[in-house]
């Protein structure tokens, strides 16, 4: 029975982003959190309230974080918008796997989503591939002016190359989960909400 | 036509006779203790039945809930999501460490996977940030029959909404013009006495008369509010020649805090009605008014500041320095450091408000002043703690920015606040960039090493 959330501002159908969060409980925390960020009372946030945020405004990669709300140019994100980007991070639970329909399309918080996620921080052009330059850029956001450009620029050199295996110069979706195989990337990307 | 003449003069002769009748009431109850100080304890009693009200309204919500087996929104004080207090070295260790087979050794170097903390803590704080929920009106346990407050409200049964219903008769049928009348009085007295004083030459009587002018105006708003004040440790009011210094939620701490101590104000300009209160004020008194942008005109005030305070003998007032900003009531910001640099006593006060009955946070991007007052007189009352603390002064080894963190955690701690780290100003300017530097300075440390073991390249 699709549960109606009516407010203020605009009746919203969230019986599949429910779903996304699995359970009506976090999906209330979330929406009372939207409506927190949202100021003005528009019905969506823009890039302005995500960066009114403190916390994320001192966050070296707190740009492209926002970025990841505002797809293909978009200005605005309304709360489903806003749902399906943090869904990413939704704990994985047992339960879940087993039970999963392989017809439906793969939950956004399962290991290749949230790698994917990762991924496209650091993939700007949005081209599958990881860049020389693009690895710059997101090192040159995360140390500021702390490091030397001949430090950073071998830093990425030896990274790069660790990572790329076709010799291509850059680092496919491919390889990147390769390095990262070992990784427990359903514990370290997830945030658990409280009940 | 001439049946109705008489029916008409006995409706009016009723409500001459309620007129009358309600302002000696008025007179007799409330303003008239406001000038001796006194209290008749009528604001105590109107406190307890309303806590007994709210009880019994939150027990049907629950009960209403329950029955159609929905889910009761129940606001979370301590954070929506489960944080782990570690610091950015240690989290990024741990990844690495949870990625690569090899042994973790200690040579700095960067890792593709580092990026995973700084997304995470940057949703994390997408998802609940210290700051904004501390700017958005706290969330009640039990309902307080006020509909500006709650969040459940389609679980109301018909029993509550009557009295709900009853609520809003009472607060804005009765208890507002009651209160109007109140603070009209109030104010208008304040305007005129101060500038009647005013005219006076300077004096000892002069200061008298002022004292006793500005507490009784300041009495009659605490009433015109239904404030209900608990002091705690009155022996530490502050005393002639010091600087009080109290955390500031509204502009209602300067009336509470001004109903129980004599004090020269330091504050921002203002216009309007506030401003008019201001002018006729300072012709009594030597409050201060500065704008707030201009940062030179700071600097002169406090210049003066400096000579008013330290001259024990002149001076048989206390200032009173407003600092911070409109906050949330959870927490201190961080007190701006030009009010320290004096050298002056400084007396401490941690003001915290109870939002059971009303809530007196004032969202300055949402509401005008107006709207503000308007909206605390509609409220049930504003019941608050003051808490006087223990007098403090700089050491001689503090600077002024120190001294102030210290003044601000003993605040904190006393009136159970949270002490954050963020400057109030956050709200209206950008973050400033040494704290993003410092987050950039640990990670650097992390994939290249400090300057002298840069070993390898």
């Amino acid at each position: 029975d699709p549960k109606r959330c009516s407010c203020v501002y605009f009746e919203v159908d969230l019986n599949p982003t429910c779903r996304l969060l699995g359970g009506s409980a976090s999906l209330l925390r979330l929406y009372h959190r939207f409506r927190a960020l949202d100021r003005n009372k528009k019905g969506y946030l823009s890039r302005v309230d995500l960066q009114q945020i403190g916390a994320l405004a001192v966050n070296p990669l707190g740009e492209r974080i926002i970025d990841s709300f505002f797809p293909d140019g978009n200005l605005r994100v309304d709360f489903p918008g806003f749902v399906r980007v943090l869904a990413h991070f939704r704990p994985v639970d047992d339960d879940d796997s087993g039970m999963r329909d392989p017809k439906q399309p793969e939950p956004l918080n399962s290991r290749m989503n949230k790698l994917r996620f990762v991924f496209q921080l650091y993939d700007l052009d949005r081209d599958g591939k990881i860049s020389r330059h693009e690895m710059l850029q997101v090192l040159r956001l995360m140390v500021g002016v702390q490091v030397t450009e001949e430090q950073l620029e071998s830093i990425t050199d030896r990274t790069v190359q660790e990572a790329d295996e076709d010799g291509d110069g850059a680092v496919s979706f491919l390889e990147f989960t390769k390095s990262l195989e070992k990784m427990d990337i359903e514990q370290k990307m997830s945030i658990r909400i409280l009940k | 036509m001439f049946l109705l003449l008489p029916f008409d003069s006995l409706i009016v002769n009723l409500l001459g006779i309620s007129l009358t009748v309600l302002f000696t009431l008025l007179l007799v109850f409330i303003i008239v203790p406001a000038i001796f100080g006194v209290s008749f304890g009528i604001r105590k009693l109107y406190m307890k039945t309303l806590l007994k009200i709210f009880a019994w309204a939150t027990l049907r919500m629950e009960r209403g809930a329950k029955e159609k087996n929905h889910q009761l929104y129940k606001p979370y004080t301590n954070g929506i999501i489960a944080k782990d207090p570690t610091s950015l070295e240690e989290e990024i260790k741990e990844i690495r460490r949870s990625g690569s087979s090899k042994a973790l050794d200690n040579t700095p170097e960067f890792e593709l996977s580092d990026i995973f903390y700084f997304c995470r803590k940057g949703m994390e704080t997408i998802m609940d940030d210290e700051v904004t929920k501390r700017f958005s009106a706290e969330e009640l346990e039990s309902w307080n029959l006020l509909s500006r407050t709650n969040y459940n409200f389609q679980y109301i049964s018909l029993r509550l909404t009557v009295l709900w219903g009853l609520g809003v008769l009472i607060r804005y049928c009765f208890l507002l013009p009651l209160r109007i009348a109140l603070a009209f009085t109030g104010i208008s007295l304040l305007v005129v006495g101060t500038t009647v004083v005013g005219y006076l030459p300077n004096g000892r009587f002069k200061e008298f008369l002022s004292k006793h002018v500005h507490l009784m105006c300041y009495r009659i708003c605490v009433r015109a509010l239904t404030a209900i004040i608990t002091y705690h440790d009155r022996e530490n009011r502050p005393r002639n020649g010091g600087i009080c210094v109290a955390n500031h939620t509204s502009p209602i701490d300067v009336i509470i805090l001004a109903s129980d101590g004599y004090y020269a104000m330091v504050g921002q300009v203002h216009g309007g009605l506030m401003g008019v209160i201001q002018r006729a004020m300072v012709k009594a008194c030597p409050h201060v008014w500065f704008e707030r942008s201009e940062v030179k005109d700071r600097h002169l005030v406090f210049l003066l500041l400096i000579s008013e305070v330290k001259d024990q003998k002149k001076s048989h007032f206390t200032l009173f320095c407003v600092l911070g900003t409109c906050i949330n009531n959870t927490s201190v910001m961080m007190f701006k450091k030009g009010s320290f640099e004096i050298g002056a006593t400084v007396y401490p006060v941690a003001i915290k408000y109870d939002p059971q009955f009303g809530d007196a946070f004032w969202n300055s991007s949402k509401y005008g002043m107006v709207t503000y007052l308007l909206r605390m007189m509609t409220s049930w009352a504003i019941v608050c703690s003051v808490w006087y603390l223990p007098p403090m002064t700089r050491e001689t080894d503090e600077d002024a920015v120190q001294f102030a963190n210290r003044v601000k955690s003993a605040i904190a701690r006393q009136g159970g606040l949270v002490d954050l780290l963020w400057d109030g100003g956050l709200k209206r300017e950008k973050v400033k960039d040494t704290f993003k530097e410092e987050q950039q300075k640990l990670y650097s440390k992390m994939i290249v090493g400090n300057h002298e073991d840069r070993s390898r390249s």
